[in-house]
C-alpha cells in the first residue's frame, strides 16, 4: 500500500463525500465505531477551536492560533498513535493534543498564559507546544533514536507546518533520521501559508513530500482534509517505524480557514475566492458527514446531539480552567532548576 | 513633519532609506505583502517592489547569512527577525560572522548591515515571544546595539544604523510600539550612536534605562518627585557603544544610581554599568548602585509577566533604598 502512495496524492473520501475506488476497500475495513470516532473528534475539536477564538475576543485567553480546517489532518493522524508514542507538537495542534488525551483545561491554561498548562498528566508523552518553528523536529528525532536504542516499541512524531520546512532544523532532523533509520514521523500540515508567505515562496520544490527523497526516507502526500486517508498514511508510517524500517515524512495538504492567529489579518494575503473554495467545498468535516449519512451511520439528530455534547465538554473545561487560582508572583521561580541555587532563593524572597 | 508612533518611525526610516539609497534592501519573514506582523514595513513592498522588500523563506540563519553576503557585495541590507526570541537560529551568522568579518578580513570585507528585531515583554504575547537578550549582543565585540524609546529616535537611530559601517542590532521595544506619538521630521536625519538622551533632569538619583523601561523610569521619577526626591532619567539609546560620559556626569552630580532593565539580572547590562560607575565615580557615590531587573528565571508566559518586568513600584523601592542608605 505504502508504495502505491509514494509521491502521489492518496485519497479515500472526496470533498463531496464520495469514496474513491481505492478508498472503497479501505473504508470497508474500518469499524463503525472508528468511522464515528473520526467524526466525533473532528466536531469536538472544531467546537473547542471556535470557543477559543471567542474567549480571545473577550480577553479571557491571549493570542490564539485557530486550526479550523485542519481537523482531519490532526484527528486522523493522532488516532493512529498510542500511549507509548511521543508527540512533539507545534502551537496549532490543539486537535492532536485533544485526541492524545491532554485535558482541555491544560490546553486552555496554556493559552491563558499559564505555564501550568504545559504540564500534562503523569506518564504523558506529549511535549508542550513548540513555538519557535521547526525546533521540535530534531528533538522528536532524538526521542525516536532513544526508543530505538532502548528497543521500545514506539515512534516519535513531530508536527509542523509548511513554513517549518525552510528551517535548517527540518533538514538536519530528516538527515539524521535517514542516516540512522530512526522510528520518527515528520508530519507536515501544509496549510499553504506560513503567516502571509505562500508555500511557493518557501520552496522551489512544489511539494513537501518530495524533499524526503534527499534524505532517503519515504515521502507521502495525502489529502489532509480526508481524515481516512490521513489515518491510513499515519498507520503505515507508525508500523514502518515500529518494524525498524525507519522514518517517514507525511505531507497532509490542508488549509486553515481562519487567520494565522487572532492577531493576524489573513485578508491581506489570501484571496476571498480561495478561502471560500476551501471552506465551502473542501471542508474536512462536511465530507465525512455526507458519507456517514449516506451510509446510514449518522442522522441529523445524532449531529445535533453530538454538537451539543461537545459544547458542554468545552464549557466545562472553560469553567475548570478559569477557576484555577491565579499563580503567586514567586511561581516564576518554580521548576527553573531541580534544586534552586542560593542566589535564586534570595531573589525569590524579594518578590 | 508628522505625528507618528514608534513603529511608524521605524517604517518611516525604512521608507526614507529605500527612497534615498538604492543599495538598501529590506528582507525577512512577512515583511513584504503583509507589511510585517507589526506593520513596521507597511506599504514598502507596494512602493519599492518585491526585489527590494523581500519576503523570505522562514529561516533566520538564511536571512542573516544572506544579509551578510549582500553587505559584503555592496548592498545595505536591513534584515528583520520577526521577534527577538526567534533570532537564535541566526546566532552563528551574527556572532561568528557579522560581528567579525571586518576584523577577520583585516578591513577588506566588512559587513555593514542592520538586523531589526521587536523585543521585550508586556504585550501578552504567546510563549517565547518576549525575550530581552540584548546582553548577548552587547557582549559580542564587533557589533553595535541600539534601542529607541521614542518615535523620533526610532527613525533617526535606524537611519544612522543603515549608514553605519558596522553591523548593528536594532532592537524595537514592542510594548511601546504604539504607546506614544511624536512629531518626526520628514527626510533623512540621524541620531548618533553613543549618545544617551537625558529624559529629565534631577539632583538626587540617576535612573538609567532603555527601551520600554524608559517610560517606567519616567513614571517612577514622577512618583518620587511627589515625595520630594528629584530623579534624573537617562535613556541610553545605544547599548554599544555606551555613552559613559553622560552616565558618569549625571551620577557624579546625583551620587546615586538605579539601573532598570527587563533582562535577567545576572550578567545583564546593568552589571556592566554598575561596575563602570564603580570604576569611574566611586568617590562621588552616596550609596551603592541599585539594579531593578527581570529575575534570573526564563521570561515567563504572560500570566506572570507583570511580576517579572520591573514595575514603577519596584523602581520606587530602589529609589528609596539609595536615598536612605
Ligand atoms: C524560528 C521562528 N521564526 C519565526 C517565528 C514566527 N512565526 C510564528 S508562526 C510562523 C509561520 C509558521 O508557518 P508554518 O510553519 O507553515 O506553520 P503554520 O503556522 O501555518 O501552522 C512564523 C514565521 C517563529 N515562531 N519561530
Amino acid at each position: 500500500m505504502l508504495k502505491s502512495m509514494d509521491k502521489m496524492d492518496f485519497k479515500v473520501v472526496l470533498p463531496e463525500g464520495r469514496l474513491t475506488d481505492e478508498g472503497r476497500c479501505v473504508w470497508k475495513e474500518l469499524s463503525r465505531e472508528k468511522k464515528l470516532d473520526f467524526y466525533r473528534w473532528m466536531v469536538q475539536v472544531r467546537q473547542f477551536d471556535r470557543r477559543s477564538i471567542l474567549l480571545q475576543r473577550q480577553g479571557r485567553i491571549g493570542t490564539y492560533a485557530p486550526m479550523a480546517g485542519q481537523e482531519a489532518a490532526q484527528v486522523g493522524s493522532a488516532l493512529a498513535l498510542s500511549k507509548e508514542d511521543w508527540i512533539f507538537p507545534s502551537y496549532r495542534e490543539v486537535g492532536v493534543n485533544m485526541v492524545a488525551g491532554i485535558p482541555l483545561k491544560q490546553i486552555l491554561l496554556h493559552w491563558m498564559g499559564r505555564v501550568e498548562g504545559n504540564r500534562f498528566p503523569e506518564g504523558s508523552r506529549v511535549l508542550p507546544p513548540y513555538v519557535p518553528i521547526a525546533t521540535q523536529l530534531p528533538q522528536a528525532m532524538g526521542a525516536a533514536w532513544a526508543a530505538k536504542m532502548k528497543k521500545e516499541p514506539s515512534v516519535a512524531v513531530a508536527y509542523f507546518g509548511d513554513g517549518a520546512t525552510s528551517e535548517g532544523d527540518f533538514h538536519e532532523a530528516l538527515n539524521f533520521a535517514g542516516v540512522f533509520r530512526l522510528p520518527v514521523i515528520f508530519f507536515c500540515q501544509n496549510n499553504q501559508y506560513a503567516i502571509s508567505t505562500p508555500f511557493r515562496r518557501q520552496s522551489a520544490v512544489p511539494t513537501v513530500a518530495e524533499r524526503a527523497a534527499a534524505y532517503h526516507i519515504p515521502g507521502i502526500r495525502v489529502d489532509g482534509n480526508d481524515v481516512v486517508a490521513v489515518h491510513i498514511a499515519m498507520e503505515q508510517a507508525v508500523s514502518r517505524g515500529k518494524q525498524g524500517e525507519g522514518a517517514t515524512l507525511i505531507e497532509a495538504v490542508t488549509y486553515r480557514h481562519g487567520a494565522h492567529t487572532t492577531a493576524d489579518d489573513a485578508t491581506r494575503y489570501r484571496e476571498a475566492e480561495e478561502v471560500e473554495e476551501w471552506v465551502r467545498n473542501r471542508d474536512p468535516i462536511h465530507r465525512l458527514e455526507v458519507l456517514l449519512k449516506a451510509e446510514g451511520l449518522l442522522t441529523d439528530a445524532d449531529i445535533r446531539d453530538w454538537e451539543e455534547a461537545s459544547r458542554q465538554v468545552v464549557e466545562h473545561a472553560v469553567k475548570e480552567a478559569e477557576s484555577v487560582p491565579a499563580p503567586a508572583a514567586d511561581h516564576l521561580f518554580a521548576h527553573v532548576y531541580e534544586k534552586m541555587p542560593l542566589d535564586l532563593i534570595k531573589q525569590k524572597r524579594d518578590v | 513633519m508628522s505625528e507618528i508612533t514608534l513603529v511608524q518611525g521605524v517604517c518611516a526610516g525604512l521608507d526614507t532609506a529605500l527612497r534615498e539609497d538604492p543599495r538598501v534592501v529590506v528582507l525577512g519573514e512577512d515583511v513584504g505583502k503583509n507589511g510585517g506582523v507589526f506593520r513596521a514595513t507597511e506599504g514598502l513592498w507596494e512602493k519599492f517592489g518585491e526585489e527590494r522588500v523581500i519576503d523570505t523563506p522562514l529561516a533566520e540563519s538564511g536571512i542573516v547569512g544572506a544579509a551578510i553576503g549582500m553587505a559584503v557585495n555592496g548592498l545595505l541590507p536591513v534584515a528583520e527577525i520577526q521577534f527577538m526570541g526567534f533570532i537564535y537560529p541566526a546566532f552563528e551568522q551574527i556572532i561568528s560572522h557579522a560581528a567579525r568579518l571586518r576584523q577577520r578580513t583585516q578591513g577588506q570585507h566588512p559587513a555593514s548591515l542592520v538586523i531589526r528585531a521587536p523585543y521585550g515583554g508586556g504585550i501578552r504575547a504567546p510563549e517565547l515571544h518576549s525575550d530581552s537578550t540584548e546582553s548577548l549582543f552587547v557582549h559580542t565585540p564587533g557589533l553595535k546595539v541600539v534601542v529607541p524609546s521614542t518615535p523620533y529616535d526610532a527613525k533617526g537611530l535606524l537611519l544612522a544604523a543603515i549608514r553605519d559601517p558596522d553591523p548593528v542590532i536594532f532592537l524595537e521595544p514592542m510594548k511601546i510600539y504604539r504607546s506614544m506619538r511624536q512629531e518626526v521630521p520628514d527626510g533623512w536625519y540621524e541620531v548618533s550612536f553613543g549618545q544617551a538622551r537625558k529624559v529629565c533632569t534631577g539632583e538626587d538619583v540617576t535612573l538609567i534605562s532603555w527601551g520600554a523601561m524608559v517610560p517606567v523610569a519616567e513614571q517612577a521619577a514622577r512618583a518620587a518627585s511627589d515625595e520630594g526626591v528629584s530623579c534624573e532619567v537617562i535613556d541610553l539609546r545605544s547599548l554599544y557603544p555606551l555613552d559613559m560620559e553622560a552616565v558618569i556626569d549625571s551620577v557624579k552630580k546625583t551620587g546615586r544610581a538605579v539601573i532598570i532593565h527587563e533582562a535577567p539580572k545576572t550578567a545583564g547590562l546593568g552589571a556592566e554599568l554598575a561596575s563602570r560607575i564603580h570604576e569611574e565615580a566611586f568617590l562621588w557615590m552616596e550609596s551603592p548602585v541599585e539594579r531593578v531587573t527581570g529575575y534570573d528565571v526564563p521570561v515567563p508566559m504572560f500570566a506572570l509577566e507583570d511580576a517579572f518586568r520591573p514595575s514603577v513600584e519596584r523602581v520606587g523601592a530602589a529609589v528609596q533604598k539609595v536615598m536612605n542608605f
